[in-house]
């Protein structure tokens, strides 16, 4: 092998390397961008958003782990995010559990409940599996909405204490939300960075593209589909119990309807799914327009935040069906030989 | 059994719905040979073919890789163990690279990322596709895409490698290319089953030809043989054109 022919593969790997360390160095910036945002962001409304939309980006990756990394769509990870919830709530509530076990045990029961679940559902195939999540989802919502210890369709109110991180409750300032927020954001993140890496993450793309193929290469299908549904499954669940804390109230409604198992969806499909970036630049662009749309064009139930996002959707798909991810990364096309 | 053989079909009987696509087909496959299934369009070469691979079970018979018995044993073990295969229309992952394509083959046998990708730049070099390793699969010509069938299969360290038409739809010069990585393959000590129709490729390369006619072993040997014998002729072109010969 000739000298040149080492040092091209060097070159190639090293382009590879250090495409994942830019990531990190993306991530570092956002990280300190979300650290010193309190200072600069001090209206509460816009607090607000902020949570929202940090939330939303952990939401969409743990949706991305799934739906974009493995190609399992679901529309029905309300029931993750309403089992987080709950859990957290009636730890807390019935035995004065402190949410920081709670969210572990919500997101425990989720992975557990999304290995029965894929049990079952993994042999269907495509939009057939995309119709089960939900009609799954729907079951889950009617079953609290009648489970008494629950609150049925009452929902269950937190009680009001003093702020305390033991407690997860602060009533005078929403930043310590924001913080926690954005370490919800940056663990799912890494944890997908981290899958992506692995044999899991080439495997789950690989059983995305082509199962078939991806079968006669040695890759275990259903294992993986399951570990995925697992992953993405424990971290909906979390961000579950950090939203029942941070809004202190949760009834079926509020935590399981389909509305939430689209938002989980749409920024990763807006932003590129199965990319890094993707579910967080699509959380960046549509959680803000929810919540604007929301607040100047009437209460909810009217609808125009979801035309809106139907809207952004069709543009995406018949523009750049790849999500907007795809407008950074440079083209990738051969120089002529 | 024999001690010689890789891979033996015992008795093997496939049917779909009232089709019997293998009708008790018996073949052995030498350790270090190139063995071609040949026959015309619906002999039932596909059928055996997927029945080695895995792809589904045969309807009666047995199936012993290595002396084992894989009859039941889904394509995923089968890759664990060594078989690894081509398909006839090239399949690639397109969300990724063309090494990391290869990759997905190589973690069969290193788990870590680092060792995967080391061993898949160098089953690039062996299928001369490196130039194309950081190139999106789309981008690929159809030449580079059989030879990334053939890169990705070479990556799972295959004992058996099951070779799926990977000559079809090749220029001459290309093909030439093909064969030049097939014997590569076979010098490595890789035992090789071809599904052939490109007769120019089949001749000078392969040891042993099998020809299936409706579904049936219909004669067996050296390829020069094969083609000269009586009912093969007959199967391919009628038996007009035997009595005119």
């Amino acid at each position: 092998m000739s000298d040149a022919t080492v040092e091209t593969k060097a070159m190639r790997r090293r382009s590879s390397a250090s495409k994942r360390q830019r990531h990190l160095v993306a991530l570092a910036g956002v990280a300190a961008i979300g650290a010193v945002s309190p200072f600069v962001v001090t209206d509460v409304y816009l607090q607000n958003v902020l949570i929202l939309t940090l939330m939303y980006g952990a939401l969409a990756q743990s949706w991305n782990i799934l739906g974009g990394y493995c190609g399992q769509i679901s529309l029905g990870h309300a029931l993750y995010f309403g089992v987080g919830a709950y859990a957290a709530t009636y730890l807390f509530t019935a035995f004065g559990i402190t949410p920081w076990i709670g969210l572990v045990v919500g997101g425990v029961l989720s992975a557990a409940l999304a290995l029965v679940l894929g049990y079952f559902c993994f042999s269907l195939k495509g939009h057939y599996f995309a119709i089960a999540t939900i009609v799954i989802a729907e079951i889950g919502l009617l079953i609290v909405h009648n489970a008494e210890f629950l609150g049925a369709a009452m929902g269950i109110q937190w009680p009001l204490g003093p702020d305390s991180w033991a407690t997860l409750q602060f009533t005078r300032s929403k930043v310590p939300f924001i913080y926690l927020a954005l370490v919800l954001f940056v663990i799912t993140w890494v944890v997908c960075y981290l899958i992506e890496g692995s044999r899991w993450g080439f495997w789950w793309r690989a059983i995305k593209d082509d199962p078939e193929a991806a079968q006669s290469l040695g890759v275990e299908i259903f294992q993986s589909k399951m570990a995925a549904a697992a992953v993405s499954a424990f971290f909906t669940a979390v961000a579950g119990s950090f939203y029942a804390a941070y809004v202190s109230y949760i009834d079926p409604e509020s935590v399981m309807s389909f509305r939430f198992s689209l938002l989980f969806a749409l920024p990763a499909v807006l932003g590129g799914i199965g990319t890094l970036w993707g579910p967080a630049l699509g959380a960046l662009v549509l959680i803000p327009i929810t919540e604007i749309t929301r607040s100047y064009l009437g209460g909810s139930g009217s609808g125009i935040d979801l035309i809106i996002y139907g809207g952004l959707i069709m543009f995406v798909a018949l523009a750049k069906p790849e999500g907007l991810m795809s407008l950074f990364s440079g083209s990738s096309r051969r120089k002529p030989q | 059994m024999s001690a010689g053989a890789i891979l033996e079909v015992c008795d093997v009987t496939r049917w779909f719905g009232g089709l019997a696509a293998n009708k008790n087909v018996t073949i052995e496959v030498r350790r270090g040979e190139i063995l071609a299934l040949i026959g015309p369009n619906g002999a039932g070469k596909s059928t055996l073919f997927n029945l080695i691979a895995g792809a589904f079970p045969p309807t009666s018979g047995r199936i012993l890789f290595e002396g084992r018995e894989i009859t039941g044993l889904p394509a995923t073990r089968r890759c664990g163990l060594g078989i690894a295969r081509t398909f006839q229309v090239p399949r690639s992952f397109d969300s990724m690279k063309v090494v990391e394509n290869v990759m997905v083959g190589s973690f069969v046998r290193y788990p870590g990322t680092r060792a995967a990708r080391e061993a898949a730049w160098k089953v690039l070099e062996f299928a001369g596709l490196a130039d194309a390793g950081e190139v999106q699969t789309n981008e690929l010509t159809p030449p580079e895409k059989r030879r990334l069938e053939l890169a990705r299969a070479l990556a799972t360290e295959p004992k058996l490698l099951l070779l799926d038409e990977v000559m079809t739809g090749l220029t001459p010069a290309e093909a030439q290319k093909g064969i030049q990585i097939v014997r590569k393959a076979r010098e490595a000590g890789i035992t090789i089953v071809m599904v052939e129709h490109v007769m120019e490729v089949v001749m000078p390369l392969v040891d042993r030809a099998v020809v299936l006619h409706n579904g049936e072993v219909l004669a067996e040997g050296h390829p020069k043989d094969v083609v000269r014998n009586d009912s093969v002729i007959t199967a391919y072109l009628g038996d007009r054109h035997r009595a005119a010969s």
